[in-house]
């Protein structure tokens, strides 16, 4: 910039351009998230300190840690631990496979078919207003304690988001995509297929990213309510105990496998949605 | 009804065998809101001849071309394309819009080639790739074929959505208006390739547009069209020479024939 500004005749015009953004707003994003948890664990270990609420309640950072570090020890030794969090895991998985396939099926109905517009959806949408937990002691009665209760309970969750992302994804494409296909004599399924999904992949993952958090909370609700052998059984049991900081360090490890399930979907949706820049909070992570 | 007989020497027996596309009696009503968009539209374009409709909007224009296209059919008369009805889609026909309409997840050479893809199968659409490559060389975007569309300026846009039309060798080129997004410049650049690359197919056009210097410079017929119901007010016949150039704008003889069309227009858009 100086090279070129020095090249030009009247180079004693050069004016300096004040600096718009604030200072605040220039800070690099690690420092920001640094300074961030700092403030987070500071006020915690002074309220801690302060004794302003008992310890049973809240156990200080340092206590939480020790903690983190002790059930870590467990897992990567793979004892009991693990074999909960494993359990956890697949219900997870299944569920979301489950929510898949019911998910884009119905969204494929909604989207394609006027019937599934005009008689499908509806039904959907007073299901989806439901608290879906609510129907936990269901499936559970259903399907008994072993995992599939879990499973369904976190398909139940995970389906609506992804039905609804399916179905917006279908109305996506423009009008003139769409009478481009009619002019080329596209059939209904080539539509579809070589049009509409593609078109709609933003949409789609955009639902399948709330679909892969909704999951999580439906298998943990699952296992507080029809026990089991999972991850959420351990924090049941720790918090029966006044177990605090195994409490939190266990939800310490379930969030690292929420984080994944998510950063799995962002990673792919990055490779086959490369065209489309997501600008949706947690979309950039 | 004028139009009628205003498009009928057209459609005399010595131009009879060199028709490709003939609308007879053409008429349009929506019965959902009981609205007549089109009535009484008879005209024929002759092959290799450029044509514009130009009108304001409502006029019942788009609605047109989509009949034509076989996109929507006609509540009355009848639509001829090379001798055969039109009664849907039609691989003779070739199609463009104002916007190019690529697909973001393919390149320019895999968006070129999808009507191939659609009709015949993904076999057939990698047999064609030399052919795009041909096409993309005609409109001057050698070096392209494997950018996506986000890489490419508006104007390189509409060259691809050209190459697509082109590809499946159609014996008419329903133009809606395909330049219509770019800046004038960009604008006026396009209408001369497009000039060329008809010219250089021997190809059949017919341009839906707004801009009466447009369809005067690429035409050699001009239909004005009067809305509600929409109907052909008159027959413009160009007789610029060609090649036509950017220069003629400013000729007597086009200030003439842009003044005609802009008079029947205002007449028609405040009577």
């Amino acid at each position: 910039m100086s090279a070129s500004a020095a090249a030009t005749p009247n180079e004693g015009a050069e004016t300096v351009w004040a600096e718009t953004t604030p200072w605040y707003d220039r800070v690099p994003r690690a420092i920001s998230m640094l300074f961030l948890a700092a403030v987070f664990f500071g006020l915690w270990e002074m309220v801690t300190r302060l004794e302003i609420v008992s310890p049973i309640i809240l156990p200080t950072p340092g206590e939480t840690l020790r903690d983190i570090v002790l059930v870590g020890r467990n897992l990567i030794a793979g004892e009991y631990m693990l074999a909960a969090l494993w359990i956890t895991i697949k219900e997870v998985i299944y569920g979301f496979a489950l929510a898949m396939l019911i998910g884009f099926s119905l969204g494929i109905l909604v989207g394609e078919t006027g019937f599934g517009e005009r008689a499908v959806m509806p039904y959907l949408v007073a299901i989806d207003t439901m608290p879906k937990v609510a129907f936990a002691p269901l499936f559970i009665a259903w399907l008994g304690f072993d995992i599939a209760s879990k499973v369904a309970l976190a398909a139940f969750i995970a389906t609506f988001p992804i039905v609804v992302g399916t179905a917006a994804g279908l109305h996506a494409a423009d009008a003139n995509a769409r009478m481009l296909f009619k002019t080329m004599g596209a059939s209904r399924w080539q539509t579809l297929f070589k049009m509409k999904l593609p078109s709609g992949l933003p949409q789609i993952f955009t639902g399948l990213k709330i679909a892969s958090v909704g999951v999580m909370a439906g298998a943990i609700t699952g296992e507080f309510l029809g026990g089991g052998r999972g991850f959420g059984e351990l924090i049941r049991v720790a918090s029966t105990q006044l177990n605090t900081p195994r409490v939190f360090s266990l939800i310490i490890y379930l969030s690292i496998v929420g984080m994944s399930l998510f950063g799995l979907v962002v990673w792919i949706q990055r490779r086959f949605v490369f065209w489309h820049k997501d600008r949706v909070v947690g979309g950039d992570l | 009804m004028p139009s009628a007989t205003a498009a009928a020497p057209l459609s005399t027996p010595e131009t009879a065998g060199n028709v490709v596309y003939a609308l007879s009696n053409v008429g349009k009503t929506y019965a959902r809101n009981a609205v007549v968009a089109l009535e009484g539209i008879n005209l024929t374009l002759r092959r290799g001849s450029f044509s514009a409709v130009i009108g304001s909007s409502g006029c019942g224009k788009s609605t047109l071309l989509k009949i034509m296209a076989g996109l929507i059919p006609p509540s009355s008369g009848r639509v001829i394309l090379q001798g055969k009805p039109v009664t849907g889609a039609r691989r003779d026909i070739g199609m463009m819009f104002q916007q190019a309409t690529l697909f973001p997840w393919r390149t320019t050479l895999e968006n070129i080639v999808l009507p191939i893809e659609i009709r015949d199968g993904r076999d057939a659409a990698k047999a064609a790739h030399g052919r795009a490559r041909d096409l993309l060389d005609l409109v001057g975007l050698k070096g392209f074929e494997s950018n996506y569309p986000s890489e490419l300026s508006g104007g390189m846009a509409q060259r691809a959505a050209i190459c697509r039309m082109l590809i499946t060798e159609p014996a008419v080129l329903l133009l809606d208006e395909p330049f219509s997004a770019l800046d004038e410049l960009t604008r006026d650049f396009m209408n001369m390739e497009l000039q060329r690359i008809c010219t250089s197919r021997d190809a059949t056009a017919f341009l839906v547009t707004h801009s009466i210097q447009e369809a005067v410079i690429l035409s050699d017929v001009v239909y004005v069209m009067r809305p509600r119901p929409g109907r052909i007010a008159e027959v413009v016949e160009i007789d610029l020479p060609r090649p036509r150039t950017l220069d003629m704008i400013t000729t007597p003889k086009f200030g003439t024939l842009v003044e005609r069309i802009r008079s029947r227009l205002d007449k028609e858009a405040f009577k």
